[in-house]
């Protein structure tokens, strides 16, 4: 057993990967046990994920090497370098690796009974834990090429997915075209940034450039350029429109999958930032640009929800929202970064606003993408026009829908009001009209899922969906899971934040202990 | 057991909260209960009072999502039209929107 606690950090993307390449080979032989197979095997991984934490937690960060043991050890002789890389999973890291594990764990369950044509099942699969590795290795990784490697495996994945439902449908096939294009864009600028540490420094661990890095003026070049592309890719405002084509087009379960994969591109922001950079550059500077991508979101994001008539558009759009949120209360703990006792007084809290709503936000928002995805099997249509008195039939449903849209509008007791809560009282006293907008978003948030409950759930039961009940059980069991954790983070949110919030906010602040674990190991 | 969250300017209880709202909700069923008891169920009190109006066929009387807050979009028109302009759906709008950003970006850091 501890043989495997030990190559957790391995196990937890070999198994997907492995698996994702096994697929294709087991849908030859029986079609209908694929499904199955990808939940085990990321039953197996989400098992994995949570030893790794607690370990990750009690004992501190795992630092895991591949290739030469020692950095002595360069083979060829005569390099300067040994061909190594490693994954540093710290506290910040595991946090995001939980997310990841039980959001993919979630999606292929409910991808069960969603996924209908046999066609393709196995194609699906195989994304989907490709889609995983992807994730995970972008959040485990203490490499930059290793990240860039990751992060294109999950978009073209991600790319695949979208596109599932099939080229004659037009549209899937156009988002999936559109989702390549920005992923190629910030790929290339991702590469290049890297590019410019490795000529500058001659390594590519983030530690080693993190102990080294002067702030030079190339070191500004590839924050710049990492900064506005890593936003991208997490849906900030103005770079948000791929967004609503992905998340609308792929199937439920993929656009949730979708929203991590995201928050995987956020985290990769804020390593970069506080990881690589920290107090060298003008955090000051670069937190305001987080804030004002945050609170552009934020605004543009609901208001633009609001007008929606599609429910995963309208989703989509609250998602581009909700990641204001983060990016407003991790820019804040940025903008004081360099003055100890602002980030003191409130700097931490907005940090573990921001962080804490990441999680949230992968719950709820899952959830409610499960939600309109159950609702689109049974009705056939996204237009909520076209929908109405739902809840007679979908009883469970509407329950889920309900808890994820009180989440999400931050009212109490769910999860979404204990970070919101965070981010708005720490915001306030770094700003208070940033505190008052977030608020506002609130109250928006709750007027457009209150829009989106009426016209779908509430009503009378039209004649047209009079064969529609309730959706099968393994994706009543998914949303079901999800509720039950929304409902146990929202009672219970000083457990999540003392134990996984705070642990990854001050594995991003504490940059020496950052580098001292890698380098120590090095 | 409490869980009090501190948020650095005073705590938050979930628990508590709960706890709040059951009695207040005890409390407004205890004195709703105490009312008169007129409520007749097969009667002509559980028809929808539309001013005198006679009631129309109840799928016709469902709300869509189109109509819900027309009037909070057309009072913002000023602001939505622009807004929904920007979102052309066109993947080389998109591209430029990060081309613009990334020099904005790029000025601000390298000025700073």
């Amino acid at each position: 057993m501890s043989i495997l606690l030990n190559n957790s950090p391995i196990l937890i993307l070999a198994l997907p990967l492995f698996a994702a390449f096994l697929i294709p080979l087991i849908s030859r032989i029986n079609k209908k046990t694929v499904g199955i197979f990808a939940v085990l095997i990321l039953a197996i991984s989400l098992l994995f994920t949570v030893l790794l934490a607690v370990k990750v937690i009690t004992v501190g960060p795992q630092v895991y090497v591949f290739g030469a043991k020692s950095s002595a050890l360069t083979l060829p002789t005569g390099l300067k370098i040994p061909i190594r890389i490693m994954f540093q999973v710290d506290a910040m890291g595991i946090f995001m690796g939980l997310i990841t594990a039980m959001v993919s764990f979630l999606g292929a369950v409910y991808s069960l009974a969603f996924i209908k044509k046999p066609e393709g099942m196995d194609k699906f699969y195989s994304l989907l834990l490709l889609l995983t590795v992807g994730m995970f290795g972008m959040e485990f990784t203490g490499d930059l090429f290793n990240f860039f490697v990751f992060l294109e495996i999950a978009s073209i994945a991600s790319v695949a997915l979208i596109a599932y439902r099939g080229i004659d449908l037009g549209e899937p096939a156009e988002a999936g075209f559109k989702y390549m294009i920005v992923s190629s864009i910030s790929a290339l600028v991702v590469l290049f940034a890297i590019g410019i540490f490795y000529g500058e420094y001659d390594v590519l661990n983030i530690a080693a450039i993190a102990s080294m890095i002067k702030y030079s003026q190339m070191d500004k070049i590839a924050l710049a350029l990492l900064l506005p592309v890593l936003a991208m890719k997490s849906g900030a405002v103005p770079m948000h429109m791929w967004t609503p084509d992905a998340y609308s087009e792929a199937p439920a379960p993929i656009t949730m999958i979708l929203v991590a994969a995201s928050q995987a591109s956020l985290y990769a922001l804020f390593r970069i930032v506080f990881s690589l950079y920290n107090v060298n550059s003008n955090t000051l500077a670069a937190g305001w640009i987080i804030i004002i991508f945050g609170v552009l979101s934020m605004f543009i994001g609901v208001t633009m929800a609001i007008v929606q008539k599609d429910i995963k558009r309208l989703m989509a759009y609250h998602a581009v929202s909700q990641t204001g949120y983060m990016l407003l209360g991790v820019g804040v703990g940025l903008a004081v970064l360099s003055n100890p006792i602002a980030l003191k007084e409130y700097g931490i809290t907005a940090l573990e606003g921001g962080i804490f709503h990441i999680m949230n936000h992968a719950m709820y928002k899952g959830l409610l993408f499960l939600t309109a995805g159950a609702l689109f099997f049974r009705t056939g249509t996204r237009n909520l026009n076209k929908m109405g008195g739902l809840a007679h039939s979908m009883k469970y449903t509407t329950i889920f829908f309900i808890i994820g849209a009180a989440a999400i509008a931050g009212l109490p007791p769910f999860n979404g009001f204990a970070s919101k809560l965070l981010i708005y009282e720490s915001v306030y006293k770094f700003n208070p009209l940033l505190s008052i907008i977030a608020m506002v978003v609130s109250i928006l948030t709750l007027a457009s899922f209150v829009k989106v409950f009426h016209s779908a759930f509430l009503g009378p039961k039209l004649p047209r969906f009079n064969e529609v009940q309730e959706v099968p059980q393994s994706m009543v069991f998914s949303m079901a899971i999800l509720s039950c954790v929304i409902i146990f983070f929202g009672l219970f949110p000083n457990l999540i934040v003392k134990n996984l919030v705070h642990p990854a906010v001050m594995a991003l602040v504490e940059q020496v202990k950052y580098t001292g674990t890698v380098l120590g190991g090095m | 057991m409490i869980g009090l969250l501190e948020t650095g300017s005073g705590f938050w209880s979930a628990i508590i909260w709960v706890i709040t709202v059951l009695v207040i909700g005890y409390v407004v069923i205890y004195i709703r209960n105490k009312g008169e008891d007129s409520y007749k169920k097969d009667s002509e009190q559980v028809k929808p009072f539309i001013s005198g109006n006679p009631e129309g066929s109840k799928e016709g009387s469902h709300l869509s999502a189109s109509h819900i807050y027309w009037g909070f979009t057309e009072a913002l028109k000023g602001y939505y039209k622009p807004l929904i302009k920007m979102h052309t759906g066109n993947i080389n709008d998109y591209s430029s929107w990060i081309v613009t950003v990334t020099v904005i970006v790029l000025i601000i850091i390298g000025v700073s």
